[in-house]
C-alpha cells in the first residue's frame, strides 16, 4: 500500500561557512490512518523536517514522496498542486485571515484546487460541523476564542480531504482547556481515519499519541513504531 | 507507485477567484483602502474636472463667438504717422457701405464732452466714460441687444437722448429706466432712453454713452469724421474685404487705417484657455502620479505585513503566479476604486460649476474613459513591484513570522 508520506535518506543543508546540516539522512514512512508525533527540542531540526514533509522546502538530497508522488521530479507549481490536494496544514499561529468569516477561511483550503465557490461553501460548512463549529459559521476570527480559531484552522486543513494533516505545535498558543479540546479533536479525527502528524516540543502531548518520532540534531533519535517492530522481531 | 498525472496535481485558481482573492485584502482593511484610493481619485478628479470644465467653457466661448459672428471687421484710424489725432475721412462710412461684400456698416464719432450723473459730481470724476455719437444701425451691426429701453432711432437721435453702455450704466448708477432718468453731458441734461447689454466684440462701447449723430453735431459740435466704422462682411469674403478696406476708407492715407477682427481676440482667449488647461492637466497628472505612488506604498506595506498570509496561501497550494496575481489585482482594485470616485467627483464638479456659469455641460468621453483606464494602468504599474516581491517570498520564510 502507498504511504501517505515517505522520506528516503533526506538531508537538508543550508548554505554558509561551514554549511549547516539541519537534517541528516532522515528516513521515515507514515502510513494512511496513522497519528504520529514528531517531537524534539527547539533547534533539533524539527521545523526543517516539517517544511520538508510539507513540501514547503526541498531537501538537498533524498526523496520525499507524498501519496506515492515523488516531489523531486515535479516543478514548483506542481508541488504547489500537491499541497493543494494532498496536504493540510495547521499552524501554531492559526493564520486565519482577518475580515473573513469561518466559512470563507475554511473554503480557502479548496481555493487553489479550482473548486467552484458554491461547492467550497458547502464542503466548508461540513468541515466546520465536523470540528464542532456548526454554530460559528459566519463569525470572523476576532469573534472566536483561541480554541475555536484553531478548530477553524483544523477544518481548513481537512476540507480538501488531504492524504495527511501536518499540525505544527497546534496547541502552542492555547490555554490548557483549549489544548485539551483540540487534542481530543485530533484523536477523534484520527479515529475517523484521518492521517495526522503533530510536530511538538511538548513530550506530554507526544506521549498521548500512538506513535512518537524523536528528532535530535537533525537525525531521528528514536521511532516508537520501529521499536515496536523491533520488539516483535525478537 | 507513481499514479497521479501532472494534470491532476496542478494547482489552479479560477478567474473569478483571482478577483475575489484580490478583493479580500481591500475588503478587510476598509479605511486603508479608502485612503489609498483617495489619492488616485484626487488625480483622476483633477484630470476629468479640468478637461470637462475647459471643454464646457470653451464651448460656451465658441457659442458666443458664433452667435456674435466672426464676420465683423472694425475700421479705425491709427497706425501710421501721427496716429493720435487722425480720424477717418467723413466719406468713410459711405464708401465702405458701397463695397459689395459688406452687408452692414455703422460708425461712431467722438464727441468732446464729459458725462456726469448730475451737476454735483466734481469735474474730475468722469468715471473714464466717453461720449460718442452713433448711427441708428449700430446695435444691429454689432448683434447687440438692449437690456432696458430702446436704441436711438431717426427721431430720437436728432435730440438730446442717450443710450448708455453696460459699464457706463453701472458707473452712472443707472439700473433701470422706470422713471425718467437724466444725465449731464457737457452742460446739458440728456434723457437716458436705453441701457445696452455687453458688447463682447466692441468692449469700448460698454464704457460709452451714445447719443445720436445729428444731436452730436447740433449740440456738441462734433465733427463728421467717424472714429470707428463697424463692418459686417459676407462670410466667405472676409479676407478679401479686409484687404480693400483701408483704401476704401481713406484712399489718400490707406496706411493710417487699421482694420481688425474683434472675434480674433475671443479666439485668442480660447487658445489661451487651452494653454491654461494644459498646465492644469499637468498638475492633475502630477496628482495622479502621487496617488499611484501612494498605492505602491500601501502595497509594499501590505506585502510586508501580510507575510503570514502569503505563507499560508503558499501552504494551501498557491503558486508564485497566484500570489503575484492576487497583489496585482489588489492594487488595480484600489486604483480603480479611486478612478471611479475620481470620475464621479470630476464629473459632478464640472456639472456644478458649468451649470452655475450657465454653460452647456460637456464631459469629454476621452476624459471619463481615459481617467478610468488611466487608473487601471496606474494600479497595475504601482502593484507590479510589490506583487513581484510577494511572489518571490519563499513559503518557509513567509511562515516564519
Amino acid at each position: 500500500m502507498t504511504a501517505a508520506l515517505e522520506l528516503h535518506n533526506v538531508t537538508k543543508e543550508f548554505p554558509g561557512e561551514p554549511p549547516v546540516r539541519a537534517l541528516d539522512d532522515v528516513s521515515l514512512r507514515i502510513d494512511h490512518g496513522e497519528l504520529v508525533a514528531v517531537v524534539g527540542p527547539s533547534g533539533s531540526g524539527k521545523s526543517t523536517l516539517l517544511n520538508v514533509m510539507g513540501t514547503l522546502d526541498r531537501p538537498t538530497h533524498g526523496i520525499v514522496s507524498v501519496d506515492g508522488i515523488d516531489t523531486a521530479a515535479r516543478t514548483d507549481d506542481e508541488v504547489a498542486g500537491i499541497r493543494a490536494r494532498k496536504i493540510g496544514f495547521v499552524f501554531q499561529q492559526f493564520f486565519l485571515l482577518p475580515g473573513m468569516s469561518a466559512i470563507e477561511n475554511v473554503s480557502n483550503g479548496l481555493l487553489y484546487q479550482g473548486v467552484p465557490p458554491r461547492e467550497r461553501a458547502a464542503r466548508s460548512i461540513e468541515a466546520l460541523e465536523r470540528v464542532g463549529l456548526g454554530h460559528r459559521l459566519q463569525h470572523p476570527p476576532n469573534h472566536l476564542s483561541g480554541g475555536e480559531r484553531q478548530r477553524v484552522a483544523v477544518a481548513r486543513a481537512l476540507v480538501h480531504s488531504p492524504s495527511f494533516v501536518l499540525a505544527d505545535e497546534p496547541t502552542g498558543n492555547l490555554d490548557s482547556k483549549s489544548t485539551e479540546a483540540v487534542m481530543k479533536l485530533i484523536h477523534d479525527l484520527h479515529s475517523e481515519g484521518t492521517t495526522i502528524v503533530v510536530i511538538t516540543h511538548d513530550t506530554a502531548i507526544a506521549e498521548s499519541l500512538p506513535r512518537q518520532v524523536a528528532v535530535h540534531d537533525g537525525a531521528l533519535a528514536s521511532d516508537s513504531a520501529r521499536r515496536d517492530r523491533a520488539v516483535v522481531a525478537t | 507507485m507513481m499514479t497521479s498525472s501532472t494534470e491532476s496535481t496542478a494547482s489552479k485558481l479560477r478567474l473569478g477567484d483571482v478577483f475575489r482573492v484580490g478583493a479580500s485584502g481591500p475588503r478587510a482593511r476598509k479605511m486603508r483602502t479608502a485612503l489609498s484610493a483617495l489619492g488616485v481619485s484626487i488625480g483622476i478628479a483633477a484630470l476629468v474636472g479640468v478637461l470637462g470644465l475647459s471643454e464646457s467653457s470653451k464651448s460656451a466661448l465658441l457659442d458666443e463667438i458664433s452667435s456674435l459672428g466672426t464676420n465683423l471687421l472694425t475700421v479705425e484710424a491709427g497706425g501710421g504717422f501721427g496716429a493720435g489725432d487722425s480720424a477717418l475721412p467723413d466719406t468713410a462710412l459711405a464708401t465702405i457701405s458701397r463695397i459689395p461684400t459688406v452687408t452692414n456698416a455703422s460708425a461712431v464719432w467722438e464727441v468732446d464732452a464729459d458725462v456726469y450723473r448730475n451737476e454735483f459730481i466734481p469735474q474730475g470724476e468722469t468715471g473714464s466714460l466717453s461720449v460718442v455719437a452713433a448711427d441708428v444701425e449700430l446695435v444691429e451691426t454689432l448683434n447687440g441687444e438692449l437690456a432696458v429701453g430702446q436704441f436711438l432711432d431717426e427721431s430720437t437721435s436728432a435730440y438730446p437722448n442717450a443710450v448708455v453702455g453696460s459699464v457706463a450704466a453701472e458707473r452712472l448708477g443707472i439700473r433701470n429706466l422706470d422713471q425718467a432718468t437724466y444725465i449731464l453731458i457737457g452742460d446739458d441734461y440728456v434723457e437716458v432712453i436705453g441701457i445696452l447689454e455687453e458688447f463682447p466684440l466692441a468692449a469700448d462701447l460698454d464704457r460709452a454713452v451714445l447719443i445720436g449723430k445729428d444731436a452730436a453735431i447740433d449740440f456738441y459740435d462734433a465733427g463728421e469724421n467717424p472714429a470707428v466704422v463697424y463692418t459686417r462682411v459676407v462670410d466667405g469674403a472676409i479676407d478679401s474685404t479686409r484687404d480693400v478696406l483701408p483704401t476704401t476708407a481713406d484712399p489718400k492715407n490707406p496706411e493710417e487705417v487699421t482694420v481688425s477682427r474683434p472675434s480674433d481676440a475671443l479666439e485668442a482667449q480660447a487658445a489661451a484657455d487651452d494653454a491654461l488647461t494644459t498646465l492644469f492637466l499637468g498638475l492633475g497628472a502630477v496628482a495622479l502620479l502621487v496617488g499611484g505612488i501612494g498605492v505602491a506604498n500601501v502595497m509594499v506595506i501590505a506585502v510586508i505585513e501580510r507575510r503570514g498570509e502569503i505563507g499560508l496561501r503558499r501552504s494551501l497550494g498557491a503558486t508564485r503566479a497566484h500570489i503575484r496575481r492576487q497583489f496585482l489585482t489588489e492594487a488595480v482594485i484600489l486604483s480603480v476604486l479611486g478612478g471611479i470616485g475620481g470620475v464621479i467627483v470630476g464629473v459632478s464638479a464640472t456639472y456644478v460649476y458649468a451649470t452655475s456659469q450657465g454653460w452647456r455641460v460637456i464631459i469629454p468621453q476621452e476624459a471619463a474613459v481615459g481617467g478610468f483606464l488611466g487608473a487601471i494602468a496606474i494600479g497595475a504599474i504601482a502593484g507590479l513591484y510589490p506583487a513581484m516581491r510577494a511572489a518571490k517570498l519563499a513559503p518557509t520564510e513567509a511562515l516564519r513570522s
